[in-house]
């Protein structure tokens, strides 16, 4: 890929804007996606709310309002961690989509980079409201202090890329079979137990503490999610930050090898 | 009342002649419901290490709850939410027009007409967790207790199916309506906790609106002995008040739409 950088930023733009149009298109189910996506974390409030006020108070250090500012800043997270479903690479080739994708003379991951870069504008501002919806209804706790605030940003954009890197990479094994929904499935169950994306993970008992350690999910859940509740030091936030970037760096390569490999196996369906 | 039992018999008899050819979906559904059974499992426990009640439910009382979600989801699942899609598909794409030129109530036959059999895993996990439930809080078995547990379960499941068709009706009026099955069915996971938890304003919802309380709670309730013949008469009426107001709805819809075909 010898493509300059400004013409890789004006790739991501007109993919990006095509996001925003189609997203403006459909607001009655921008409102139904934005109540799918809130009911998940508030499921998981109330029931760890309900667990913290029966042990007096707290659970492993959260109290109800800081769950509430967990699950709070979650909504948020997930937003930007939303990529495309590793199942559309299924579609694209049967569809014959992707035959075309490959005689363009960019790579594909560039033009789905800028469209999932592009959609979280307007998923931003449908947040809004709901996150004051939400702020009214569950009183969180948040205490940043101002580099918090300024350091978040980067821990949500390294979470976006690095969940997109993972979900694009998945998205790879519909190359080699059709039966891909076992694969997805198991993938997003581990996700959904070693991220923090169910529960914080201090919560969690150690053995999913210490798995999580050496999995990529928490860099795409529960840093970010850290990063802005105020509980983190500065140093921790670099490590931590570092961390992701590298993560970023490894997933980046094992992309390029898998990539070669895929496309070599592609066979293409279509016209 | 018999004639649309017979025609759910003869459509579930072409969907399992149909099914049983692809064996492998069948392992498939059973590594899906694994994996989610296992996350479900593994999230009951950690509530656990913290914690002996939830809302006032014990232990083994949550994981009755849980074991009725599971069991409501696979009969859904397999029985209802295939044959909305189908009815969303056949409106979209104007099919909708065989349906409705034969001889039978076209309500009737838009909702038998499809049973994706591998679901009914989950059907078997739900009765598996149910069974460990009921050993751990050594329930006194009565017929009371059964007719409470099987009649609220059957009227969980029509009020479901009511809100589903009543979602899948309005593809009459807007075609794109998946979103709001989507939104739905998301709602529904809420139903793997006592719905006393949740704060008043969700509560009315998840009772009212989308009814996962009498789905998956009023069952567990009558498991648990915690069922009045009050609350039970009240899910009568409300079962009854729903499929009024579908079939009403259903009415409208028809007159309303114009086929899509030819």
């Amino acid at each position: 890929m010898s493509l300059s950088s400004t013409s890789l930023l004006r790739i991501y733009t007109a993919a990006g804007r095509m996001a925003v149009m189609e997203q403006l298109q459909y607001r009655a189910a921008n409102l139904m996606f934005m109540v799918h996506l809130v009911i998940e974390p508030v499921i998981y409030l109330v029931v760890w709310s309900a667990v913290a006020e029966a042990q007096g108070g707290q659970v492993a250090g959260y109290t109800a309002a800081q769950f509430a500012g967990y699950y709070m800043v979650w909504t948020l997270v997930r937003q930007f961690n939303l990529s495309l479903s590793p199942n559309s690479f299924h579609w694209r080739i049967k569809e014959g989509r992707l035959a075309g994708e490959l005689l363009r003379p960019i790579h594909p991951i560039q033009t789905d980079f800028g469209y999932w870069l592009g959609f979280k504008v307007p998923q931003t501002l449908y947040w809004l409201p709901v996150a004051a919806l939400l702020w009214l209804a569950f009183r969180p706790e948040l205490s940043p202090e101002p580099w918090h605030v300024l350091a978040f940003p980067v821990a949500l954009m390294l979470a976006f890329l690095l969940r997109f890197l993972l979900l694009w990479g998945l998205g790879l094994v519909c190359f080699w079979t059709e039966r891909v929904d076992g694969v997805f499935e198991s993938y997003f169950a581990a996700e959904l137990i070693f991220s923090g994306r169910l529960v914080p993970l201090e919560v969690m008992p150690a053995w999913v503490q210490n798995a999580a350690a050496w999995l990529p999910f928490q860099w795409t859940f529960y840093f970010p999610i850290e990063s802005l509740l105020g509980r983190m030091s500065a140093s921790q936030f670099v490590s931590g930050a570092l961390t992701q970037a590298a993560w970023v760096a490894g997933i980046f390569l094992l992309l390029q090898l898998l990539w070669k490999q895929a496309v070599q196996h592609f066979t293409a369906v279509g016209t | 009342m018999l004639r649309p039992l017979k025609l759910f018999g003869l459509f579930a008899r072409i969907s399992v002649l149909n099914e049983v050819q692809y064996r492998a979906n069948f392992f498939m559904q059973v590594l899906q419901s694994g994996l989610s059974l296992g996350t479900g499992l593994i999230v009951l426990n950690v509530v656990y290490s913290y914690t002996d009640t939830l809302g006032g439910w014990s232990q083994a009382e949550l994981l009755a709850i849980y074991g009725v979600f599971v069991l409501m989801g696979g009969l859904i699942g397999s029985l209802v939410i295939p044959n909305m899609w189908a009815f969303m598909e056949d409106v979209r794409e104007g099919r909708l027009d065989f349906t409705l030129t034969k001889p039978e109530d076209s309500q009737v036959l838009i909702s038998v007409r499809v049973v994706a059999i591998w679901r009914l895993v989950d059907v078997v996990l739900g009765i598996a967790v149910l069974s460990v439930a009921i050993a751990r809080m050594g329930l006194e078995a009565s017929w009371w207790l059964a007719f409470a547990f099987a009649s609220t379960l059957v009227m969980g499941m029509i009020l479901l199916y009511c809100v589903l068709l009543l979602a899948s009706i309005l593809s009459f009026w807007f075609v794109r309506v998946w979103e709001l099955m989507e939104m739905m069915q998301s709602i529904f996971q809420a139903g793997r906790w006592p719905v006393g938890i949740y704060p008043d304003w969700l509560r009315l919802g998840l009772t009212y609106l989308i009814p996962v309380a009498f789905a998956v709670t009023v069952p567990a309730e009558a498991l648990t002995g915690r069922l009045t013949p009050q609350l039970l008469a009240g899910t009568f009426v409300f079962t009854l008040v729903a499929l009024f107001i579908t079939r009403r709805l259903w009415m409208l819809g028809l007159r309303n739409y114009s086929g899509a075909s030819a």
